[in-house]
């Protein structure tokens, strides 16, 4: 888009008001802008953020990238790459790491899957 | 190995010691540090300072500290400097260097293209214009750091990045190793590295939370707005529009204010009206972000390989901090437009920050802005209002996404002028486009600093309050959880790499460098009377024909069109010298300024000098002489001067009527060693003449080899290169000795 600068013209309504009160509109609208922004990030999760929480897990980089590639393949990333290495680790009695590093090398899945039923 | 000249207890930085143990390596703390001692007022040699910081244990001072006692005050704000040579065991010695020159906030770039990588990398292979950041990297530049800290006894923040497709697992690994600020703003990636926004944005929230927990100082990506645009100072309302969404999004990610640092840049640059135009945007800036930190970066869109013209401008950026606020400055090198950084510029760009601030210190005591009269008035609230009318066009068009599609960002018209010239991106384009999914009602994340939506709850009320507690803590509780990957690429490593230079690093060898250990880097300055294309193609010649390889133009700048350019080349150097084969001669000792003083003023001395012989030059003996060359008349030494070709005879007869401490006899021509003669035949008049004992004979010219001189009888013979002080020094201990054996 090309527009000349007509900010004499935009500016009238902004013209009057003191420059407290004009902060305090800059501050709103920033808080408006950033709103649903940070409503689709509350509701949503991306392989990075899993992979950080495997991280925070006590799983080693590589580790982390194949469980959530696996999340990927199996569809399970929407439960949570971590929920689904503790529920495994629950029902199969292994610790964390363990259920988690059978997951990293491809197995276990199906048990992973079983945990979480659909619907 | 020890080198001649390096005091006690200081070595060279033991690479292979630091990796040793890294697997078990902790950092000591969390979080960023600011300097203390700021509220109070600072002693340093003969001056009272208003606005420095505690003092540094060790250092190195700027090179004119030599004429106030060495003294080096620290600023208040922390101090930048980038590090960027792509080798992480070469960074760690530069990171030293500017540390010792005052710099606490190392900042490692990133290797090209670290952005677009989903995931972490591991190991140390070598980067291109920045390190790959991996575990091991960072690890081993935070534990030289530490080590950094116990010389300098001060705490030094240590600083990388959090943005591309794997941001939150780096802010992980940051907060895991202690790193204590990192640049996180999500509209960097979408427009400068397009990464698809919507990942970008929901990744940042994520990043945002765990910076947050971690106490990490955050710098946002604005300031490259200003340095893609096309006329960069027109992007000031953008500016302050993509500061407000990144502080406003960390806020409601978590982090506190105080750790929200706004990168802000000068928009232009000398011969612009710089400070015309830049200093109202940097105070609507800070009144409009009060509460938050400044960083105040420094120009690079208008630099030029003139190192000197980088620097002028860079002065005048840190008089704008100080005329405004900075709680960081940073530094650019001002070498940066010509090559990636070298070790010389970042110690250059830290004591150009330094010095700037030290030589201001106090200024807003003496001078105010004029903030409330025209035109800074109007500039001001101008700025603010443009801004607001961006963010209500935002809102209007249908929020962020849409605005980013619709190509808002990084267009030079000043807002709400447009050039149709912006960067627009699509909500499903991008690097990891359509990677964002989703949480079902059941999702869950075990674990600290988790951002979102987490159904806790459906594992016990315990859990809600503490999530990680379902795993038994996770590696922010537990840091012993987290799994260490020395090396995974068996030949792009820093063990290959430091074979390579093995010669180099732990022996009497020496090869010069600029970025990595054996670069062999030179750079030459040349003035050559011809026109510049001219000038560059010979100076390259020129350069070769002198043993360099490799040689480039790195600058030209035109002295006169016709008269002549100034070209600076660099080279490599590819010898090594074995410095034991160097005969060095120990460094002469000289006598404090006060001391010699001091024992003028309690016993005055008397000289009489002159140029002897056939000699009519001057110029030598008067730089000894005057008070205004620092010569001995400053440490209140009278001296009779009694011109040039002065007979001997005549100079020993003045001695004798002025009852003189020492005679100061210059001696330039030295054909058939006249000035050996002359010196031979002044020892022996003031023997035969019965004077010798009580008189200090001294001897100077360009060709006086002070052995050589004593073997004629003369006290001591002074060479190239003698400063007053040497002169007096010598006098003041041999007349100490004469007395002493009197």
């Amino acid at each position: 888009m090309e527009r000349n600068d007509d900010f004499a013209h935009r500016r009238r309504h902004l013209a009057d008001l003191t420059e407290d009160n004009l902060e305090r509109r800059f501050w709103l609208l920033a808080e408006k802008l950033v709103d649903p922004l940070l409503e689709l990030a509350r509701a949503h999760t991306t392989p990075s953020i899993e992979r950080s929480v495997l991280l925070r897990m006590g799983f080693s980089s590589l580790e982390a990238a194949a469980i959530v590639a696996g999340t990927l393949d199996h569809d399970l990333i929407s439960k949570g790459a971590g929920h689904v290495v503790y529920k495994v680790a629950s029902t199969t009695g292994l610790s964390i790491r363990d259920a988690g590093r059978a997951l990293a090398e491809n197995r276990l899945w199906d048990e992973a899957k079983a945990a979480f039923p659909r619907t | 190995m020890k080198h001649a000249d390096v005091p006690d207890g200081i070595a060279k930085l033991d690479i292979k010691a630091i990796l040793k143990g890294l697997e078990h390596y902790r950092p000591r703390r969390r979080g960023w540090t600011w300097r203390t001692g700021g509220d109070k007022r600072h002693r340093a040699g003969p001056f009272e300072y208003h606005e420095t910081t505690d003092p540094m244990n060790t250092g190195t001072p700027l090179p004119a500290a030599a004429y106030f006692g060495e003294i080096d005050p620290q600023p208040q704000p922390v101090i930048t400097t980038e590090i960027a040579s792509g080798r992480f065991e070469d960074d760690i010695r530069r990171m030293r260097m500017a540390a010792w020159h005052g710099a606490d906030h190392l900042m490692v770039i990133r290797t090209a293209g670290q952005s677009h990588i989903d995931g972490l990398l591991e190991g140390t292979p070598q980067g291109v214009g920045g390190v790959p950041i991996t575990r091991k990297q960072i690890r081993a530049q935070r534990k030289a750091l530490d080590m950094i800290e116990d010389e300098l006894e001060r705490p030094l923040n240590y600083h990388s990045y959090i943005s591309g497709v794997a941001g939150p697992e780096i802010a992980v690994l940051f907060a895991e190793e202690g790193v204590n600020g990192a640049h996180q703003d999500p509209q960097y990636n979408v427009l400068y590295r397009n990464v698809n926004m919507v990942r970008s944005f929901v990744d940042a929230a994520e990043a945002k939370k765990i910076i947050a927990w971690a106490g990490i100082a955050q710098i946002d990506g604005a300031h490259n707005a200003n340095a893609t645009a096309r006329e960069a100072w027109k992007v000031m309302p953008e500016l302050i529009v993509q500061h407000a969404i990144n502080c406003m999004y960390s806020v409601k990610a978590g982090v506190k204010k105080q750790n929200i640092c706004l990168s802000t840049v000068p928009p232009t640059a000398p011969p612009a009206p710089a400070l015309r135009i830049d200093l109202p945007y940097a105070v609507a800036l800070r009144e409009l972000f009060r509460g938050y930190r400044m960083r105040a970066q420094q120009n690079t869109k208008y630099m030029t390989s003139s190192a000197r013209e980088a620097t002028v401008t860079h002065t005048l950026n840190l008089l704008i901090s100080k005329l405004t606020s900075a709680d960081i400055q940073s530094t650019i090198t001002p070498d940066e437009g010509r090559n990636v950084p070298w070790h010389i510029y970042n110690v250059e760009g830290t004591d150009t920050a330094k010095q700037a601030f030290l030589g201001m210190d106090g200024l807003k005591k003496l001078v105010q802005l004029r903030r409330y009269e025209s035109p800074m008035k109007d500039t001001v609230r101008e700025l603010k209002e443009r801004a607001v009318l961006f963010l209500e066009e935002i809102l209007d068009s249908g929020g962020y996404f849409k605005a980013v599609e619709k190509g808002f960002f990084v267009d030079s018209g000043l807002y709400p002028a447009r050039n149709g010239d912006g960067i627009a991106r699509q909500l499903h384009g991008g690097v990891s486009a359509d990677t964002v999914y989703e949480r079902d009602p059941d999702y869950m994340a075990p674990v600290t600093a988790h951002f979102g939506y987490n159904n806790l709850a459906q594992y016990g009320q315990d859990a809600i309050a503490d999530p990680s507690s379902l795993i038994d803590g996770c590696t922010f509780e537990r840091p012993e959880k987290i799994v260490y990957i020395d090396e995974l690429d068996p030949d792009d490593n820093v063990h290959t790499r430091l074979a390579q230079t093995a010669e180099l690093r732990d022996s009497t060898l020496l090869k010069p460098e600029m970025e990595w250990q054996g670069d062999g880097i030179v750079l030459l300055t040349l003035f050559l009377p011809t026109d510049r294309r001219t000038a560059a193609v010979a100076a390259v010649e020129m350069g070769t024909r002198m043993g360099l390889e490799e040689v480039e133009v790195i600058h030209t700048e035109v002295m006169h069109p016709a008269e002549g350019t100034r070209v600076e080349i660099k080279g490599r150097f590819n010898q090594v010298i074995d410095t034991s084969t160097l005969e060095i001669p120990p460094e002469e000792k000289v006598l404090s300024r006060e001391e010699i003083w001091d024992e003028i003023r309690e016993r005055p001395m008397r000289l009489v000098a002159a140029t002897v012989g056939e000699d009519e030059h001057s110029v030598g003996l008067r730089e000894i002489i005057d008070i205004k060359h620092g010569g001995l008349e400053a440490f209140g030494i009278q001296v009779e001067y009694l011109g040039t070709s002065v007979p001997l005879e005549k100079l020993v007869d003045a001695a004798i009527e002025t009852n003189a401490d020492g005679i100061l006899a210059s001696t330039i021509i030295s054909h058939y060693d006249v000035h050996y003669k002359h010196m031979r035949k002044l020892h022996q008049l003031c023997v035969e003449k019965g004077i010798r004992d009580r008189i200090v004979l001294l001897a100077g010219g360009t060709q006086v080899s002070p052995e050589l001189a004593r073997e004629q009888g003369v006290d001591r013979g002074f060479g190239r290169g003698t400063k007053g002080i040497h002169v007096a020094t010598f006098l003041v201990e041999k007349r100490r000795e004469i007395s002493g054996s009197a």
